[in-house]
């Protein structure tokens, strides 16, 4: 029985999400990585600066991906993501475990105002982030390796802690904290913190080295654990891994040779994490879980499957203007975190004291659009009173 | 695959547990998601309008809670993505492919809004009134639209609909057929009635403590005012939605109905109990109203009304004195505050003025309490009304729920990490109100908040121009700490 092309369709859009998953949310784990290894206080403030300024407008965005990865998964895949979350219950807890350190440590440190109560937020934040990734590994380590049984009896710890899922998930660290150094690299010299610059540039380039060799640790256990997916890989698979590993030996090369060219760095460094990504999805097909549960099997009625392709389409129907008008906003820089309520504060004060004088107020920004609004309306209203009372004569 | 489930005989208790505490704090946070916009942009509305600077300070204020609820409010929705899966395999498994369609519409709402949650936040200062104000639209539009995808989701376990099983395998589904099953109308309106009177109540409670205090100026008056007017507007139709929803489960779940209203056998002048707890049969300390049931069910005291014992007791909901006495607390909270908000709306018909009494001010001081208390006690009801079923009348909640064995460790973190997060959500915001009381002008500019763009510095092509220097950053020191 061969896969549906809906499955296949909705198979390729998982993929595509886990790989944006692993390009946007993967650089803000790797950001709290590098916070966690930016030593004391004084010597880290600059590039925990950094961090936090790229991280910040970004990272609530960045997380929804995942959240429509799960939600692809038990619609499309409903046999398998009960399977999984069955048999990996322990790794997946961990990784939510993490999500929540880290997104409230996130959320509260900057609204925490004493200095030990941030170090703390801080620290699960940075922290957080190193045990999210590791355990999300495990998991697909977990899975490549074909250890989950279609219908698994309860939780099996052999499942994720082969040496497989172990090096896969020390994969996933390394590769979130390269695609992050590489980032960093370029949002320092776009604010141009030369010194940052080159700091983030020795980061990238060690864990990029790190990543290649973890990788191809991997790929050489793959060939005893999973059988299958090596040969794929080794096979239909193998021009997305050479695509990969030239990817990643440029990013490197440019990086020896400092040439930060803003577009082809980052698009390097994405193309050298997504296509491996592409090439897990390729190795497995089509298998759910590598050769016991097939993609046929697995997959939800067809009517559910075309649901998820309309909403798909809408996602990008309406998320994508949406990002779009963020972006511009952000780009005229009219979004601005900055603001001051001191005219407001004035304005209530002297409210207060002459009580007759509301209307005294003066708006709150754009004084000259405003008048002019002001204005227009109050031309409309006169004309169309001039206007109603000539009807009626 | 359901025959195994019976064979190992899994305790569904601390997974049911797990998942009623993360629902149970997580609802708290949609509410705001939900609500607090719209109430943001009637005080920003009302302050472009009038030129009305301290309905203008007020929205700003309330934007940065905003933001920092629907951050930990993201975080705790995750968590109930992944317990969908982690609590209720059997559950997902089988039906996954029906109950998805509704959480991937969410997914999109709640993009939208995270999205304009940002440009809201941020826009103050540099977009025109309007188009701030504008942008604000999109959270108010997501809030109401996501609010009933997920709730859809719930709504088709209570009144499941849209697909087709044979041998127990779904083999059809149609998506529109389980979005809109016969509960969701019912279950959204009332969700959505709830979020905008919690979110209302809430922030009118914290401005009335602030007026019994005596800080009774137009800020502080008006802080009171609108949020409640929104919710006390709604309060009456809230009631009247009650109503209409409880003759509609006495119909369609009549089980969970006999429950709410001990009811243990089908009978005619079936009475209306008020409070009582029911021990081996016998109601104790409650009082009834004759066949005032029958009536509130079908307008006659000869409406029959279904007793549990018309299913067998395997199949009837656990714990009928917990059910029925939310069901009364949630009832009475409503009447309490259709009340309170019918006596200021009855001060303001023939006085044009706030009525500011401490008599009206300390009832309202605990308002927002208690309409959480009301919307957490409704969720028990048609939560633990719906055992054992998790899908009624089609799926077991022992089939569900997960065999892997850790359950009650998972139980545990949670609770420990929900209460230091309950503390530190109320905590964030009364913090922000004492500093914005005590602090000058030119410290809150460095406000931070955890949503939007960078600090200007961020920006700026130079090293020199970077962030507001008011504030040690978060980030320094991280490590020192561990």
């Amino acid at each position: 029985m061969s896969p549906s092309p809906e499955a296949i369709a909705v198979a390729a859009i998982l993929v595509v999400v886990i790989a944006a998953y692993a390009l946007f949310g993967g650089a803000d784990f790797g950001g709290g990585i590098w916070d966690l290894l930016a030593g004391g206080a004084g010597r880290g403030a600059a590039p925990r600066e950094l961090i936090d300024e790229s991280i910040t407008p970004v990272w609530e965005g960045n997380h929804v991906w995942l959240v429509f990865i799960l939600v692809l998964t038990w619609t499309a895949f409903p046999a398998a993501f009960a399977a999984i979350f069955t048999a990996l219950f322990v790794p997946l807890s961990l990784s939510v475990l993490g999500i929540v350190l880290r997104g409230s440590g996130f959320a509260f440190r900057h609204t925490a105002q004493r200095l030990q109560m941030r170090q703390l937020t801080g620290a699960v934040f940075a922290a957080a982030s190193l045990i999210t990734p590791f355990f999300m590994g495990t998991v697909v380590g977990a899975i490549v390796t074909g250890r989950v049984p279609v219908r698994p009896a309860g939780n099996i710890l052999s499942a994720w802690t082969s040496p497989t899922a172990i090096l896969t998930g020390f994969l996933f660290v390394a590769a979130c904290a390269y695609i992050s150094a590489v980032y960093l690299v370029l949002e320092a010299r776009q604010r141009g913190h030369q010194d940052l610059t080159r700091y983030f540039s020795r980061r990238a380039t060690a864990a990029g080295v790190l990543t290649g060799g973890l990788a191809g640790g991997t790929f050489a256990e793959l060939s005893t654990s999973a059988p299958y997916v090596f040969h794929r890989l080794t096979g239909i698979a193998l021009p997305l891994v050479a695509i990969s590993i030239a990817a990643g030996i440029a990013v490197l090369g440019m990086l020896w040779l400092r040439w930060y060219h803003a577009v082809l760095l980052r698009a390097m460094a994405a193309i050298a994490v997504a296509t491996v990504v592409f090439g897990w999805g390729l190795a497995q097909y089509p298998y759910l879980v590598p050769t016991s549960l097939p993609l046929a099997a697995g997959s939800a009625p067809t009517a559910a499957l075309v649901a998820e392709f309309v909403v798909a389409g809408l996602a990008v129907l309406l998320v994508a203007p949406a990002f779009a008008f963020l972006y511009i906003l952000q780009q005229r820089r009219m979004l601005t975190a900055a603001e001051s309520d001191a005219d407001l504060r004035l304005a209530t004060q002297l409210e207060q004291a002459p009580p007759s004088q509301p209307a005294a107020v003066p708006p709150p920004a754009g004084t000259a659009k405003t008048t002019a609004l002001v204005l227009a309306i109050v031309a409309i209203k006169v004309i169309r009173d001039a206007l109603s009372r000539s009807h009626r004569r | 695959m359901g025959a195994m489930a019976h064979v190992l005989a899994v305790n569904p208790v601390p997974a049911r547990s797990q998942m009623g505490s993360s629902l149970g704090f997580h609802i708290i946070l949609a509410c705001f998601g939900i609500a607090f916009a719209a109430i943001c942009m009637i005080a920003e509305w009302i302050g472009i309008k009038r030129g009305d600077a301290a309905a203008l300070l007020l929205a700003r204020r309330w934007s940065k809670v905003m933001a920092v609820l629907v951050a930990v409010g993201a975080v705790s929705g995750t968590v109930l993505s992944y317990e969908m899966g982690l609590l209720w395999p059997g559950l997902m498994g089988r039906f996954g492919a029906a109950i998805g369609f509704p959480f991937s519409m969410e997914g999109i709402f709640f993009f939208l809004e995270a999205i304009f949650v940002g440009v809201y936040l941020y826009g103050w200062q540099r977009l025109p009134p309007w188009v701030h104000w504008w942008s604000g639209m999109p959270i108010v539009v997501a809030g109401i639209l996501g609010a009933l995808s997920v709730v859809a989701a719930n709504s088709w376990m209570n009144s499941p609909a849209g697909y087709t099983l044979s041998h127990g395998k779904l083999t059809s589904v149609d998506p529109w057929s389980v979005f809109f099953n016969p509960s969701t109308p019912y279950e959204t309106a009332h969700m959505v009635l709830a979020a905008y009177m919690v979110t209302g109540f809430v922030i009118a409670g914290v401005y009335a403590v602030g007026l019994l205090r005596g800080r009774r100026d137009r800020y502080h008056r008006l802080g009171f005012a609108i949020p409640f007017t929104v919710a006390g507007i709604l309060a009456p139709l809230q009631v009247l939605m009650g109503d209409i929803i409880a003759r509609f489960i006495a119909s369609n779940q009549p089980v969970k109905f006999a429950a709410m209203e001990y009811v243990s056998k089908t009978t005619r002048d079936a009475p209306e109990w008020i409070g009582g707890i029911l021990i081996n049969g016998h109601v104790y300390f409650g009082a009834a109203i004759p066949a005032f049931d029958s009536i509130l069910v079908g307008f006659s005291p000869h409406t029959r009304v279904v007793g549990w014992d018309s299913v067998p007791a395997a199949y009837r909901p656990p714990l009928p004195t917990l059910i029925h006495l939310s069901f009364d607390l949630m009832v009475g909270i409503g009447f309490f505050l259709f009340a309170l908000a019918a006596w200021q709306g009855w001060w303001w018909w023939f006085h044009r003025r706030l009525l500011l009494t401490p008599w009206f001010l300390v009832p309202s001081a605990v308002s927002g309490v208690a309409a959480v208390a009301a919307m957490e006690a409704g969720w028990v009801v048609t939560e633990v009304g719906r055992q054992p079923w998790i899908v009624y009348h089609v799926l077991l909640v022992s089939n569900a729920v997960t065999s892997a064995s850790g359950v009650p460790v998972t139980l545990a973190v949670i609770l420990v990490l929900y209460a230091i997060l309950t503390v530190v959500s109320i905590g964030v915001p009364m913090n922000m109100s004492r500093r914005w009381r005590l602090e000058t002008p030119a410290e809150e500019e460095a406000e931070q908040v955890p949503y939007g763009p960078p600090p200007p510095g961020a920006w700026a092509s130079s090293a020199g121009l970077s962030a507001p220097p008011a504030v040690p950053r978060a980030s320094s020191g991280g490590p020192e700490a561990q």
